[in-house]
């Protein structure tokens, strides 16, 4: 038997259905979840009880791994109200957006190709700037104006600098590892 | 808070009901059992007093088998029946152990696993380890006066599902309820976070014989997460003396030597590396084969300087796992040293400057691990009452699936905490295709040739349909020992053709039911007695856990569930009373089914509870 999934992941802890969130607070509540869940609290309990509970801390760590993490939090409020962010079909930017992606990624494969671990530092400190301004863009396009296309879009050009961060991470991995 | 603990919070189990509960740390060259009496962890040794059981088995044509020290005496003099570092060898083919260079053992590529040709017949590395295992339960049992209820056995952190499953294997064959396999670093956390009260950001520094492992770890409020994990499963303090013997060798310009003398030369480089922790110099004398004598020396400032690499090396995986847990070396609060390689003083000075505080070495590093997993065991068995304990550990490497290709298609990635399911969706490459080949693969690499292969099977009886119109769902399901199911089944047509398989290096319940058997029939102890014995525990708990649910939760039963639960276990009562421990087992089996629905609802209104008391903290806000 499976138990009751019918639950949201905001649901399952007990927090409010929007985008905004007190980061603290819903680890704070995901850890008494687990208090309650885990299999460790089964380990001389039934067979039953022991693989219900698996099922409980599996869902409890998706939700928490889910709403956590910002971006991923905003593609789950938007698909909560039935937007999908197509963020593998959907690969339409903005030219403002496309020129400045074709920045980024110029000097990235300057600063490798270079071995210049400052300007990739650099970059690093940038991308974290234009991401938190998104964001914040973010927030209002879910919680204030309910414009949720906008919020997709966010969404997907969130994606795109997750990456260009791997690769620069990645980069400077290169570099450690040479040095 | 707990609804669903069994015994009652806030209370102290009476001594004489305390179960026996161990930790046991299986380690590459020794291994040790440690358990919690009157409320602190301490080692057991054995009837000489000491401490630590070298992982050695020698077996003998007569079906006799030696562990430790008395093993290790014979090793060279019989070294094809003497099995050292069998973890290993633990679910790995041979052409994994290859990189191990020249062993004395004759191979042989069983099916999942590799196993040894001994005097006493074919062993594999789980029936290996089981019989360390044993003797360590052996140690436990007498110096506690009882049947153990059941053990944490640890694993290093880097360990793959093959090797988790092979480790827990040995775990059941050696007639252990394994409570849980915890990675060893967590372990090493939970030893100090006790005994410092700590909390904060941690890395535990694991340089052991044969692997290195470091691990990031936040501990708050008693819960210890693991943030990541890296390592190097072919670094450790043997490569120290490696280097230190092969410098030697350069030195006396001695030859690629009979394996006699490379074993004198590292027992030498083992013991000058030993007193160099706390000198400056060092000498030792050896006799080679065919009467040569040296006279071996080596100043601290040497030595630190051969091994400067290996030290260095120490420093990528670290890299590595902050980076995972998006960390600087500076958010640390503490470091961990585990393992006895952590003695040496230039290591401690690199970990040091690296992290830019002192390590912490209050405990025995040889002893830390262990020594954790006793206060694990001892809060799973359930001994210590009313506190919210909590460990959430993650999975080491990513796991996936064979795509075109041969390309690697990740599913879960590595450090996704445990328990996880995860489901991918893949499609059928040809019209009319009917069944699909399933191949789960562990590693990071993006190639399927460079993973480790875990399991192959096929999803038969889709319906035909044009290619790319089916949509097979595998799902990945890891459980809180990291150990892994898979299933599969297509969407589409509402045909549900689900597959759970174990992975290949698991044994299955016959493999262990069989091997045990073989295992009593070398034995004196009385198989069914034992069985018996076994089962009549496990009655008792069962009964026990579901009278205490039914106390508090009888209202969620509908009148039949509850009568047909009520039946269940009076049958279990009545078969635990008799002497045939196959009823016994299958009355039990019958109440897990019977009560399975209502654990359920239990689960539910435990976490509803849970809610409910949030929102009337807001209000009180």
């Amino acid at each position: 038997m499976n138990p009751d999934f019918s639950r949201n992941h905001f649901e399952l802890l007990g927090l409010p259905a929007r985008y905004a969130l007190d980061a603290r607070e819903l680890e704070r509540r995901y850890r008494e979840l687990q208090t309650q869940v885990h299999p460790d609290k089964f380990a001389s309990g039934s067979e039953a009880e022991r693989r219900v509970a698996m099922q409980w801390a599996t869902r409890a760590n998706e939700a928490y791994r889910t709403l956590r993490d910002p971006v991923s939090r905003a593609r789950y409020v938007l698909s909560l109200k039935g937007f999908d962010t197509g963020e593998e079909s959907n690969t339409s930017m903005p030219p403002d957006f496309l020129m400045q992606q074709m920045e980024w990624r110029e000097s990235v494969g300057a600063a490798r190709d270079s071995g210049d671990a400052a300007a990739l530092d650099k970059l690093r400190i940038d991308l974290a700037a234009s991401r938190a301004e998104m964001l914040g863009m973010l927030a209002r396009a879910l919680d204030g104006d309910a414009n949720y296309d906008a919020g997709c879009s966010l969404v997907r050009k969130l994606r795109f600098l997750e990456k260009l961060e791997a690769e620069i991470d990645d980069a400077l991995e290169l570099l450690h590892e040479r040095s | 808070m707990a609804l669903l603990q069994i015994s009652e919070p806030g209370e102290s189990p009476d001594p004489h009901q305390r179960k026996l509960a161990v930790g046991i740390d299986l380690g590459t060259t020794h291994s040790l059992v440690a358990t919690v009496r009157s409320s602190s962890a301490e080692v057991l040794a054995d009837e000489q007093g000491r401490p630590l059981l070298p992982s050695i088995v020698r077996y003998h044509a007569d079906g006799a088998i030696e562990v430790g020290y008395d093993a290790r005496a014979a090793q060279a003099e019989d070294p094809g029946n003497t099995v050292v570092s069998v973890k290993r060898f633990m679910g790995r083919g041979v052409a994994d152990v290859a990189r191990y260079g020249a062993l004395p053992y004759r191979f042989v590529d069983a099916p999942g696993m590799l196993a040894i040709e001994t005097a006493a017949g074919t062993r594999s590395p789980v029936q290996v380890s089981a019989d360390i295992l044993k003797a360590l339960r052996d140690r436990a049992e007498r110096a506690l006066g009882g049947e153990l209820f059941g053990a944490v056995i640890t694993v290093p952190a880097y360990f793959d599902d093959s090797q988790r499953q092979a480790t827990k294997d040995a775990g059941r064959l050696a007639g252990l309820n394994v409570l849980r396999l915890l990675n060893e670093p967590t372990a090493a956390a939970i030893a100090y976070g006790l005994d410092h009260a700590s909390e904060g950001t941690f890395a535990v520094f694991d340089l052991g014989g044969g692997t290195f492992d470091i691990s990031i770890l936040r501990l708050t409020r008693g819960v210890f997460e693991v943030l990541s994990t890296s390592g190097d499963s072919a670094l450790g303090g043997d490569d120290f003396d490696q280097a230190i013997a092969v410098h030697w060798r350069v030195g006396h310009g001695l030859a690629d030597g009979a394996v006699r003398d490379t074993r004198r030369l590292l027992a030498a480089a083992r013991a000058v590396k030993e007193q160099l922790t706390d000198r400056e110099e060092a000498s030792v004398e050896v006799t080679l084969s065919y009467g040569q004598k040296l006279r071996l020396h080596l100043s601290r400032a040497e030595f630190e300087q051969l091994t400067a690499p290996l030290v260095q090396k120490t420093l990528g995986p670290t890299r590595k796992a902050l980076r995972d847990a998006k960390l600087e070396a500076t958010d640390i609060d503490g470091v961990v040293l585990v393992g006895g390689a952590t003695r040496m003083p230039h290591l401690q000075r690199a970990v040091e400057n690296y992290f830019r505080r002192a390590p912490l070495k209050d405990l025995d590093p040889d002893q830390v691990v262990a020594l954790g997993a006793a206060i694990q065991a001892n809060v799973l068995a359930g001994n210590r009452a009313g506190d919210d304990w909590l460990l959430l550990d993650v999975i080491p490497l990513s796991l996936g699936l064979e795509t075109m290709g041969g390309l690697v298609e990740r599913v879960v990635p590595r450090n996704s905490t445990i328990p996880v399911a995860r489901a991918q969706e893949f499609t059928t490459f040809k019209d009319g295709q009917t069944a699909m080949a399933i191949h789960v693969v562990q590693g990071e690499r993006e190639l399927v040739s460079d993973c480790r292969s875990l399991a192959r099977f096929e999803l038969r009886g889709i319906p035909p349909m044009v290619a790319g119109a089916a949509r097979i769902q595998v799902t990945f399901q890891v459980d809180a020992d990291g150990l892994l199911s898979v299933s599969a089944r297509e969407k589409t047509t509402g045909i549900e053709s689900a597959i759970v398989v174990k992975p290949s290096y698991g044994l299955t319940d016959d493999e262990v039911a069989r091997m045990l058997q073989e295992g009593f029939s070398h034995a004196t102890e009385d198989r069914d007695a034992r069985a018996l014995a076994e089962q009549r525990v496990e009655a008792e708990a069962l009964l026990a856990s579901v009278a205490a649910a039914l106390e508090k939760d009888a209202d969620l039963l509908p009148r039949d569930e509850r009568s047909s639960l009520d039946a269940s276990m009076q049958a279990l009562a009545a078969a635990r009373a008799g002497t045939d421990h196959r009823a016994i087992r299958a009355a039990i089996d019958s109440l897990n089914r019977a009560s399975e629905r209502f654990a359920g609802r239990r689960m539910d209104r435990a976490i509803s509870g849970a809610l409910a008391g949030r929102r009337v903290d807001e209000v009180s806000k």
